[in-house]
């Protein structure tokens, strides 16, 4: 028995498939990681780094995904070869929208500071950070479950996204609050809560991908499910 | 009966193998199949060569009956009864399971012949009738319209995608009740071979088929449930769905994925 096929090139393209998204993963985590600390220490610089990537990140969604078609065109995969193929494609979809919510997150960086916004305006930039490292570690976690296919690492993921969607209640919370005190941060309060958005959505994505390793692995579709759910469905 | 059927098929079973093993002289070449064949589905075989999977379709019609060397243990049901032990007509057996070869196998006889040829052996039919029957057969078998003007020329003169349709044809001239289809497009071209994968797909609401072949992309086409066999053994059975995508044994999966070892 052997998990190699014996078409050393179908291997290949399999092996290579599935580095290229890892790849991908690297590259909107580390546009998130910028956009983060462009955010939090309100650095132009940070910001234009984050931009600048998104060609890259979007060009690589379509090259995976033509490299797709073509192998199953070719390969006619069948079983946990076309399931991974299934969720490469899921992955690169995912993966990408994790890249347009960084760069949202790092324009509405440049529009707070091209508008004078002052770091010193009270604002609760720790707490977005807060949620911002809850959301970065998922990514993480979540990338290094696929490149290990482990799905114990995936169900620890969907058990976390909660935390991350009472962060920003949380957050919402705060920033009404602020609003409500002085109307002088309404502007950047309104800003700073799709950025609060963008990051939970970074959140959600890992959510999907993570419901995507199971699939590869387990062959069953999770989706739409609670946690504890999942994890009955997949012991 | 007491055997195990792994995965029993939620229609009405048309034949039930038990407990079945098969002989080639002293070589044990099936080894213990339990398996229902479900009613007006198509069931397909696949394995590497060798596995058994023709030689368990050949005893589905005691096909290997006209080798001495060759001996089969076990039941196979047709509708309930025992046709290996049946004392019943041997052709009887056949005219109910009937069988497609892969080299097309026409008759040195006219087109008309060909198909008349067996029906004469069980039925008794006039002119008029048989004319209706041997058109209902070639219409069945989507070849009426390439040679409805030449009935009376020879079988042979059909290229090879027609010569299989004619013999497919003279299968279910007879209105048998199982279809047995041993790689029937092996020695065809892609057209042929669609156009008999669109008419096994019409056969299943009239006929059982059970369907051998190499290529399991026509497996996954054209069946609704599969088999996999490897050294005369039943890896695993189950609805063509399931087998393809998310199949119980690795072993299964390392050959439908092409890992062979």
């Amino acid at each position: 028995m052997t998990d190699k096929h014996l078409s050393t090139q179908f291997d290949t393209e399999l092996s290579s498939i599935s580095t290229r998204v890892l790849e991908m993963g690297g590259l909107v985590e580390s546009q998130v990681a910028q956009a983060v600390l462009a955010l939090t220490s309100f650095s132009a610089e940070q910001a234009n780094a984050v931009l600048e990537l998104e060609e890259k990140v979007n060009a690589m969604e379509i090259e995976i995904d033509r490299d797709l078609q073509t192998i199953i065109a070719r390969r006619q995969p069948t079983a946990r070869d076309l399931r991974l193929l299934i969720a490469v494609s899921k992955s690169t979809g995912n993966l990408e929208r994790v890249g347009d919510e960084a760069a949202r997150i790092a324009r509405t960086v440049q529009r707070l500071i091209n508008a004078g916004v002052s770091s010193r305006l009270r604002l609760p930039m720790s707490d977005l950070g807060y949620e911002a490292e809850l959301a970065t570690a998922q990514l993480r976690k979540v990338l290094d479950a696929f490149a290990r296919l482990d799905v114990e690492r995936a169900l620890e993921v969907l058990k976390h996204d909660d935390e991350i969607d009472k962060e920003f209640e949380g957050l919402m919370r705060k920033l009404i609050t602020y609003m409500m005190e002085d109307p002088r941060t309404i502007s950047s309060s309104i800003d700073l809560v799709f950025v609060a958005k963008a990051i939970e959505r970074v959140g959600d994505h890992a959510k999907n991908l993570a419901e995507v390793i199971i699939y590869i692995v387990k062959g069953t579709d999770v989706r739409h499910n609670k946690p504890e759910a999942v994890e009955t469905m997949v012991r | 009966m007491d055997a195990k059927v792994d995965t029993p098929v939620t229609e009405k079973a048309k034949l039930s193998v038990r407990n079945l093993n098969f002989y080639y002289g002293g070589f044990h070449a099936l080894k213990n199949i339990n398996m229902d064949i479900p009613e007006g589905k198509v069931t397909a075989f696949i394995g590497p060569s060798g596995c058994g999977k023709s030689t368990l379709l050949r005893t589905f019609n005691r096909m290997f009956e006209l080798y001495p060397e060759q001996r089969a243990e076990g039941q196979i049901l047709l509708d309930g009864e025992n046709i290996l032990e049946s004392k019943e007509d041997i052709s009887l057996i056949r005219a109910k399971v009937g069988m497609v070869f892969q080299k097309p196998t026409p008759f040195p006889m006219s087109i008309y012949d060909n198909i008349a040829f067996g029906v004469k052996l069980f039925e008794r039919l006039s002119r008029a009738e048989m004319d209706e029957r041997i058109e209902w057969a070639l219409k069945k078998a989507a070849l009426w319209n390439e040679v409805k003007d030449k009935l009376d020329q020879s079988g042979s003169g059909l290229s090879g995608g027609q010569q299989q349709r004619l013999c497919i044809a003279r299968g279910i001239a007879i209105k048998p009740e199982v279809l047995l289809l041993d790689e029937p497009c092996s020695a065809l071209d892609p057209i042929s071979t669609g156009k008999i994968e669109e008419l096994i797909h019409e056969l299943k609401s009239d006929y059982t088929v059970a369907i051998v072949t190499h290529n399991m992309q026509q497996a996954a086409r054209c069946s609704d449930y599969t088999a996999y066999m490897y050294l005369g053994d039943l890896i695993e059975f189950g609805p063509t769905e399931e087998l393809f995508m998310k199949p119980k044994r690795k072993d299964t999966e390392d050959y439908i994925t092409g890992r062979f070892g």
